[in-house]
């Protein structure tokens, strides 16, 4: 074998393992501020979380502090953003990417969809409050911040679902509609179930989005942590849980921002382990529910 | 006199400037497999896509002339798509199962068109999986995602799932030019057996694969019928020195 | 312009190929007239083992003609040039064989006289099937249909010849003025000649057949 075309000639290039360093050291990095965050937030707040904690409202009389018509409140706000949002952000983005011919239309859509989602949230507190709250006079409540939040999440939700949309292959569209399918019947059929993931993931960005939100609830929503009164009778109740959405009311993140500003820093913590807890379950959740709803 | 399933008058077929069919006529013959060949963009899967309306969907495009099925005019404005593409169905160049059961698939169809009856639908899927040949192959994981059969597979798939519908005419558009010699082979198998209950009208890039399962040949070249003739008479001595150069490969 | 140059050449060397084994076949013909003018018999006794490098070229041609199908898969006028040279090599290689029956024939004859009656006939029949066998060959490498139609038709002048060599060999019998011997030796020439011209024929046939898909009336492909 001739010395100078042999290829046993390994060399080390320090660059490379350099860069590889880099790489890993970033990436346990990023894991350990992270785990460090949430393991820090839940050592200064799991002493203040039992069950009174979450079951209880805060007692200026008693000196105790609990978050349970907090957690009701940002409940509320999920469910009643969701589901405006998703309706409205699956739908248009079924028409921007299924039915819109390609055009300046469209693109303009999309520009504005964009810029929506890179707007500070305060601002959408400060038309939230002008436009639901005193235009349409809904003052602060649970449906003025809804509302507020709808604007906001809309563009994720239609995003993420345009995303999924474009990496359905046309063969599915052309498939379905060589058998005789309609546009609608494919688009329910084939469509919206191949792109559930996206949708999904569209979703879980919202609910992140509407758990951690303050600005925008602020001034729009408020800042109410008490339990809606219910009584013996039913039809009352059933009411007064629809009245309850007129009224004022502040979420998780409204609440430990206040708590904070009052320098009550357990009770802040306690409010931040729930929140991280929160989060965690619906994410399940969500997960949970496309995989049921996926076909095979 | 053969009877024929489709006649084509005249057609002319415009992407917005670009003149892709010019005035194609052409007879389809029913109980045989057409094939189409002819180089890329000479408008033979184009004129495939006219025979189930599938250019509808394509904006910008116009189309004159007809398309007689069984002498109705499949133009005309009173025709339904749905009964047009349920009687003349379409397998397409990339298998494409949907994302479901390899049963739901094969059901898609007929549900679509209203049978709902769980038992009616079961003989349907297992008819219209024989008939495609690859029931003994699926039997037992009728349930699993259809997205977890081999190309070849899934191809007889979309062929089972056009068949679930009972269509008169089938149009396969390079049907086997993503699959494996051994996997095409048994598609052309199928198509001979297809040909009994069915017309088929078949775009093909391979030459030989024409001249085994084909019946008629048209060459196509930029939107025109250069020769259409029974597929012997193509391949043994065509009457155009075009068609010639193309079967022969002395086509630049 | 043609994208299947290799393919092209190929085939350029297939008809050169038979075309050699043509003009082979033609050169030992060549041989063997000059040899029985000059009465020559050492080139008589080369001429009998004529036949192995004509097998040998059969065999080459037809083992190119198989890759050919296998792999290239011809259509049309290119399959019917392969599948054609495939039959004409046997009809030549018949050619190579007559000749060397001749040659054999010829050896047996104590000698050959240029001028009897027999004789001379006999020389003429040679020349006409020399020119048929030609212009056969050549008639099937260049795909003359015309020139392959004029080949079959002069193989009625070979025939006549024969038949007049027969009546007049058999007239010889009955007037017993020529040695039995002779007389069957002079009939089994003139017919391995008359045969040379049925190839010659033949091979017309089959360069008809290349052009048309024609065979005898027959629309073989």
């Amino acid at each position: 074998m001739n010395g100078s075309n042999t290829l046993m000639k390994k060399r080390k290039r320090p660059l490379d393992t350099v860069l590889l360093a880099a790489v890993y050291i970033s990436a346990s990095l990023s894991v350990i501020l992270l785990l460090g965050i949430i393991g820090y937030v839940f050592v200064k707040g799991i002493g203040t979380v039992n069950w009174k904690f979450l079951t209880s409202v805060t007692s200026a009389l008693n000196q105790t502090a609990g978050i349970a018509g907090n957690l009701v409140n940002t409940l509320y706000i999920i469910v009643i953003t969701l589901l405006i949002a998703t309706p409205l952000g699956v739908g248009s983005a079924i028409y921007l990417n299924e039915y819109a011919k390609p055009g300046r239309i469209v693109s303009i859509i999309e520009f504005t969809t964009e810029t929506l989602s890179g707007i500070p949230s305060i601002i959408f507190g400060l038309f939230g409050m002008v436009f639901f709250g005193e235009s349409l006079g809904l003052g602060y409540s649970l449906l003025t911040g809804s509302f507020t939040l709808t604007i906001m999440v809309l563009p994720l939700i239609t995003r993420n679902t345009q995303e999924a949309l474009r990496t359905v292959p046309d063969s599915y569209r052309s498939g379905a509609l060589g058998m005789g399918s309609t546009k609608w019947h494919m688009i329910r059929t084939i469509l919206l179930p191949s792109s559930m993931s996206g949708i999904v993931t569209g979703i879980i960005l919202a609910l992140g989005r509407i758990v951690g939100e303050s600005a925008a609830l602020l001034f729009t929503a408020g800042s109410d942590y008490k339990l809606p009164r219910f009584g013996s009778d039913f039809a009352a109740n059933v009411e007064r849980l629809f009245t309850k959405t007129t009224e004022s009311g502040g979420t998780l993140t409204i609440e430990l921002y206040l708590q904070m500003q009052k320098g009550q820093y357990e009770t802040a913590f306690g409010i931040g382990c729930v929140l991280v807890v929160i989060v965690l379950i619906l994410n399940l959740l969500t997960k949970l529910a496309a995989k049921k709803l996926r076909p095979v | 006199m053969e009877k024929s399933k489709i006649s084509v008058k005249n057609l002319n077929l415009h992407y917005g400037e670009n003149h892709a069919l010019k005035d194609v006529s052409m007879e389809i013959k029913d109980h045989a497999i057409t094939a189409f060949i002819g180089p890329s963009g000479c408008g033979k899967s184009t004129f495939l896509k006219c025979l189930n309306r599938m250019n509808d969907l394509v904006d910008n495009v116009r189309i004159e002339g007809q398309v007689l099925l069984d002498g109705e005019d499949i133009y005309d404005k009173r025709v339904d798509t749905t009964l047009l593409r349920k009687k003349v169905g379409m397998v397409f160049q990339q298998p494409n199962p949907f994302p479901m059961s390899i049963y739901d698939n094969v059901a898609y169809g007929p549900r679509l068109h209203g049978i709902k009856q769980k038992s009616k639908l079961d003989d349907i899927v297992e008819n219209a999986l024989r008939g495609a040949a690859i029931f003994d192959e699926v039997k037992d994981r009728l349930r699993k995602s259809a997205l977890g059969l081999s190309g070849g597979q899934q191809q007889r798939l979309c062929i089972a799932r056009a068949l679930a519908v009972e269509p008169e005419v089938l149009l396969m558009d390079e049907p086997t030019s993503a699959l494996d010699p051994i996997s095409t082979l048994k598609i052309e198998e199928l198509m001979e057996s297809l040909k009994k209950k069915y017309t088929v009208a078949i775009v093909t890039h391979n030459m030989q694969q024409a001249a085994r399962v084909s019946d008629d040949t048209a060459f196509f070249l930029v939107g025109e019928v250069v020769e259409f003739n029974s597929t012997q008479n193509i391949f043994s001595r065509p009457k155009d020195k075009r068609t010639e150069d193309y079967i022969t490969g002395r086509f630049g | 312009m043609s994208p299947r140059i290799y393919f092209e050449q190929e085939l350029d060397l297939l008809k050169n190929k038979v075309t050699e084994m043509g003009e082979r076949a033609e050169i030992s013909y060549d041989r063997l007239v000059y040899a029985v003018r000059g009465n020559d018999r050492e080139t008589l006794k080369l001429l009998l083992d004529n036949d192995r490098q004509m097998i040998d070229m059969q065999r080459s041609i037809e083992a190119k003609c198989l890759t050919l199908l296998t792999r290239q898969q011809p259509v049309a006028r290119d399959l019917r040039l392969v599948s054609s040279a495939l039959k004409v090599v046997t009809d030549i290689e018949r050619v190579g064989d007559h000749v060397s029956d001749i040659a054999e024939l010829c050896l047996r004859t104590q000698e050959f006289k240029l001028d009897g009656v027999y004789e001379s006939k006999l020389l003429i029949m040679m020349e006409e099937a020399k020119n048929m066998l030609h212009e056969a060959v050549e008639a099937f490498v260049e795909g003359d249909e015309k020139a392959a139609r004029q080949v079959i038709e002069s193989d009625d002048v070979v025939d006549d010849l024969f038949n007049q060599v027969k009546e007049e060999l058999m007239g010889s019998i009955r007037t017993q003025n020529l040695d039995a011997d002779k007389v069957v030796d002079y009939l089994m020439i003139a017919k391995y000649l008359e045969k040379i011209g049925d190839h010659a024929v033949n091979i017309g046939e089959w360069a008809i057949f290349q052009v048309t898909g024609d065979m005898q009336g027959v629309q073989l492909y």
